[in-house]
C-alpha cells in the first residue's frame, strides 16, 4: 500500500514539475493589504527545487529588494516542497502590485495585490461587536422578545438596529464558502481572508500550525505604530477563535495554551472573558497547560490587575482608580449566558455565582480605555449566540442577542458624548434559523406538529413584558416563538425552552454517528427529527449566508450595500488612518 | 512526580475474600459490592474557582486505592483504546476531534488493562481500577490529566 502511495506521489511531483503547476503565492491573488501593514510573504514550490531554478518578481523587480526583508530559501520544506519565505514584509506605497513566481522553463503563477493607503484619521476610537453567529432571526426574536410585538408593530427599536448605516457582510473564506469563527474574525481584523480553523495567517502546508504565513492584527498594528489602547472583551473563554482572532497567529485555533503566549505578547489594555484553566501552570489542578509556564501571575508582573468576579471588577474601576491594564477571567470554561445568570441558574452560575454581564464588561472597559488620550480599539463578543444556536437551543441565544443589545446601547452612549468613536456591531457568520409561527399549548391535538401556528394561525406569542434591562421574565409561556434550524443531527425537539440547562441534542452512538440524546425524548410533544447533516456532525452548522451590518459614528459612513469580509477591516483602518506613520 | 508507568508495574491483582466484602459492606456505606470505594463527580474536588481547583479529603485519601466510578465515555479518537475520558455528563462533542469542542474540567482519565471497544457516549457506564491523583501528561497524546483510574475495566451501568 505503501509503495502504491509513493509511486502515485511521484507521479503527481513528475506531472508537477512537468507543467510547472502548483505554485502558491501567500497572500493570495485579490489581496488588499494595508500599507505599512506587516505580512509574512511566502511561495510554496512544489514539488522540491533548486534555488537557482526558481524566481519570484513583484512588479518585475526581485522580491525582496521590493520587500526589503530578507529572503529565506527552504529547498525542502515538510519534505515536500520548496518554499521561499519574506517574512515582517511591508509594502508602503499604494498602488497594485503583481507577483509572479517562476519554475525555470514554465509559465509562471501570477496573483495581483491591492495596497491601500488610508485618508486623515476620522475617529479616535473603534468599537467592534460581535454576535457570534448572529443571524436575522435572532435579531428578530430578540426584538420580538425584548420590545414586544403588537398589531404587526413594535413597542421600540433595538440599539443594534438604530444605526444610520447598514451594510451586508460577505463571509466566505479562502478555502470554502461556509466559514467558521476563526477565519471570519480574522478577516475582520487583518483585512486578510483565511480558511475554516485559521487565525491570522494564510493558509499554507506548513505541518507546524504555528508556522503558517502571518498578516498583522489590528491589535498588533495599532500597538506596533500608535500609542493607541487595546481591549478584547468576551463571554466566551478568552482563547476561543473570536477574541484570539485580535492577537493570534495560528492555522488550528484550538492551539489555547499558544493563543495565551500571543495575548501575552501583543499585551492589550483589557482582558476580559472566561478560560483561566489556560492561563495555570500544569502542576495547578484545573490546569489545561502542559507546561509550567504561570501566566496569571506574567500578567500581575506585567501590570494587570487581576479580577475573577463581577465584585471584582467593580472593585477594579470605582472612581478614583488607577487600573490602567486589566485581565478578567470570570470562569474555567464559558461564562454563563443571560438566560441561566438571570432566571434559570443553570449551566456553570452555581460554581461561578458572580459572573459580570456583558454590560458590566464593557462599561469597565471603556472606563479604563477612554483614560487613554490616543484612543482604543475595542473588540466585544457575544459569543454564545453561536454556541446555544450549534445546540438548537434558540431562548438561550436570544437572551445573548439582548446582552449585546444592551452592551451597545452603552457603547452608543458612550460614543454620543464626543462622536469621535465608530461602533460597528456585526456577525461573523450566520445560522440557518427562521421564525415560522408559534408553538401554542392551547391548540387542539398533543403532536408538536399540531401545536404549531403558521400564518394568521401563529397571532404573537406571549412572553411577558420585559423589564427594565431589556429581558422577558420568563420563556416559559403557552405561545412560544416557533424558532426553527434548518440543519441539525438526529435529535428530539421538545418544542420548549431547556430549562434543566444548555441543550445537547446529540451524542455520540456506538457506531461514531451522532444519534439523538434520548434524555429529550420523553417531553409531551417531544418528536424525533431525522438529521438533515452528515452522522459525524453533532449539532447545527454555520451557514453561508450574508449577515449584517450596522454602524455609527465617524467612518460609519463607508458601511454600504454588499461588502466582503475584509473590508470591516478596511473600514476600520480608514477611519483611524492607519496607513499614517 | 506520579508517572503512569511506574504504577503500572505495581498493579495489584483484584482478589477479595467473602469476609473482606462482607466486612467492607458494614463500615463503608459507599463501599461497593467489590469492596471498592464509589467516587462520584461530586466529591472529586472541595472548590472550583478560577484560580484552580482543590482535591477533595476523600479523593486525596483514596490515593493508590481500588475505587469505582459512574459516568460516561466521552468520544475517543479512536475505536478501540486503552485510554478514554470519564465524564460527569454525556459529551456531545469529541474535544479530541473538533478543534471548537473542550473539555470540562471535572473530566477523569482512565488507562484500561487492555484495549476495549468503545461504547456510545449516551449510555452510562461503571469504571473500576486504581485511582491516581497529580498532574500527569500521557507520553503518547501530551494529554494532561489530574486525577485517572488505571489498571481498569469497565461495565455499562
Amino acid at each position: 500500500m505503501i509503495s502504491r502511495i509513493s509511486a502515485l506521489a511521484a507521479a503527481l511531483m513528475l506531472s508537477a514539475a512537468g507543467t510547472a503547476f502548483g505554485q502558491t503565492i501567500y497572500p493570495l491573488d485579490r489581496a488588499e493589504i494595508l500599507a505599512g501593514s506587516q505580512f509574512d510573504f511566502k511561495v510554496e514550490f512544489p514539488p522540491v527545487q533548486d534555488a537557482s531554478a526558481v524566481s519570484v518578481t513583484i512588479n518585475g523587480q526581485d522580491a525582496k529588494s521590493v520587500l526589503t526583508q530578507p529572503a529565506d530559501f527552504l529547498p525542502s520544506e515538510d519534505g515536500e516542497r520548496s518554499a521561499l519565505w519574506i517574512r515582517g514584509a511591508t509594502l508602503a506605497k499604494p498602488g497594485k502590485y503583481v507577483v509572479e513566481a517562476t519554475v525555470r522553463g514554465a509559465e509562471p503563477v501570477r496573483v495581483t495585490w491591492e495596497v491601500f493607503a488610508t485618508p486623515a484619521r476620522k475617529a479616535k476610537n473603534v468599537i467592534l461587536f460581535i454576535g457570534d453567529g448572529m443571524s436575522v432571526a435572532h435579531r428578530t426574536a430578540a426584538r420580538i422578545l425584548s420590545k414586544g410585538l403588537k398589531e404587526g408593530r413594535y413597542g421600540g427599536e433595538l440599539a443594534i438596529d438604530d444605526m444610520p448605516y447598514m451594510a451586508l457582510v460577505s463571509t466566505s473564506g479562502t478555502d470554502s464558502v461556509v466559514t467558521d469563527s476563526a477565519n471570519s474574525m480574522s478577516a475582520y481584523t487583518t483585512g486578510h481572508k483565511s480558511c475554516v480553523n485559521a487565525l491570522g495567517v494564510y493558509c499554507a502546508h506548513n505541518k507546524n500550525t504555528l508556522d503558517h504565513p502571518k498578516v498583522e492584527t489590528i491589535a498588533e498594528l495599532v500597538k506596533r505604530r500608535s500609542d493607541m489602547a487595546v481591549g478584547v472583551v468576551t463571554n466566551t473563554e478568552i482563547e476561543d477563535a473570536t477574541p484570539a482572532g485580535m492577537v493570534s497567529h495560528t492555522r488550528r485555533r484550538a492551539d489555547y495554551n499558544d493563543i495565551v503566549g500571543m495575548f501575552y505578547q501583543v499585551q492589550p489594555d483589557v482582558i476580559m472573558g472566561g478560560g483561566s484553566p489556560n492561563f495555570l501552570p500544569k502542576s495547578t489542578p484545573g490546569s489545561k497547560r502542559t507546561d509550567d509556564k504561570d501566566f496569571l501571575k506574567q500578567f500581575q508582573d506585567a501590570g494587570y490587575s487581576f479580577v475573577t468576579s463581577n465584585t471584582e471588577l467593580k472593585a477594579a474601576v470605582q472612581p478614583g482608580h488607577t487600573a490602567k491594564k486589566l485581565l478578567g477571567l470570570f470562569n474555567t470554561g464559558n461564562m454563563d449566558g443571560a438566560l441561566d445568570r438571570r432566571l434559570l441558574k443553570k449551566g456553570s452560575v452555581d460554581k461561578f455565582p458572580d459572573q459580570p454581564d456583558l454590560t458590566d464588561q464593557v462599561g469597565a472597559a471603556l472606563d479604563i480605555l477612554s483614560k487613554r488620550d490616543k484612543g482604543f480599539v475595542l473588540m466585544v463578543e457575544s459569543g454564545h449566540i453561536d454556541k446555544y444556536s450549534h445546540v438548537l437551543d434558540w431562548e438561550r441565544a436570544i437572551f445573548d442577542t439582548i446582552m449585546l443589545d444592551n452592551a451597545v446601547k452603552l457603547a452608543k452612549d458612550f460614543a454620543a458624548k464626543k462622536n469621535d468613536t465608530l461602533v460597528i456591531v456585526v456577525a461573523d457568520h450566520a445560522h440557518p434559523v427562521s421564525i415560522v409561527g408559534t408553538y401554542d399549548d392551547d391548540r387542539k391535538g398533543d403532536t408538536a406538529r399540531d401545536k404549531l401556528g403558521v400564518y394568521d394561525e401563529a397571532k404573537f406569542p406571549n412572553y411577558p413584558p420585559a423589564d427594565a434591562e431589556g429581558y422577558p421574565t420568563s420563556v416559559e409561556v403557552s405561545r412560544r416563538l416557533a424558532f426553527v434550524f434548518g440543519a441539525f443531527p438526529d435529535h428530539c425537539d421538545t418544542i420548549r425552552p431547556h430549562t434543566e440547562g444548555p441543550n445537547v441534542p446529540a451524542v455520540k452512538g456506538d457506531d461514531g454517528k451522532y444519534i439523538a440524546n434520548e434524555k429529550n425524548c420523553s417531553g409531551p410533544q417531544a418528536v424525533r427529527r431525522t438529521g438533515n447533516l452528515p452522522t459525524n456532525q453533532p449539532q447545527d452548522v454555520h451557514a453561508a449566508d450574508d449577515v449584517v451590518l450596522t454602524a455609527i459614528g465617524p467612518g460609519a459612513e463607508q458601511f454600504h450595500g454588499r461588502i466582503d469580509n475584509t473590508r470591516v477591516f478596511r473600514y476600520m483602518a480608514n477611519a483611524l488612518g492607519l496607513a499614517k506613520p | 512526580m506520579i508517572t503512569f508507568r511506574e504504577s503500572s508495574i505495581g498493579r495489584r491483582p483484584l482478589v477479595l475474600g467473602a469476609a473482606t466484602l462482607l466486612v467492607a459492606a458494614l463500615i463503608s456505606p459507599v463501599r461497593s459490592a467489590r469492596g471498592e470505594e464509589a467516587l462520584t463527580f461530586d466529591g472529586l474536588y472541595k472548590s472550583f474557582g478560577v484560580r484552580g481547583l482543590e482535591f477533595s479529603d476523600r479523593l486525596l485519601s483514596l490515593k493508590d486505592s481500588i475505587v469505582s466510578m459512574k459516568g460516561y465515555m466521552a468520544p475517543p479518537l479512536k475505536a478501540e483504546s486503552h485510554f478514554f475520558v470519564l465524564t460527569r455528563e454525556p459529551m456531545a462533542l469529541c474535544p479530541f476531534c473538533q478543534s471548537d469542542a473542550e473539555w470540562p474540567l471535572d473530566i477523569v482519565v482512565i488507562y484500561l488493562d487492555g484495549t476495549a471497544p468503545l461504547v456510545s457516549a449516551g449510555d452510562p457506564i461503571t469504571v473500576h481500577g486504581r485511582l491516581q491523583v497529580g498532574s500527569w501528561t500521557d507520553p503518547e497524546t501530551g494529554f494532561v490529566s489530574q486525577v485517572r483510574i488505571v489498571d481498569a475495566a469497565f461495565r455499562r451501568s
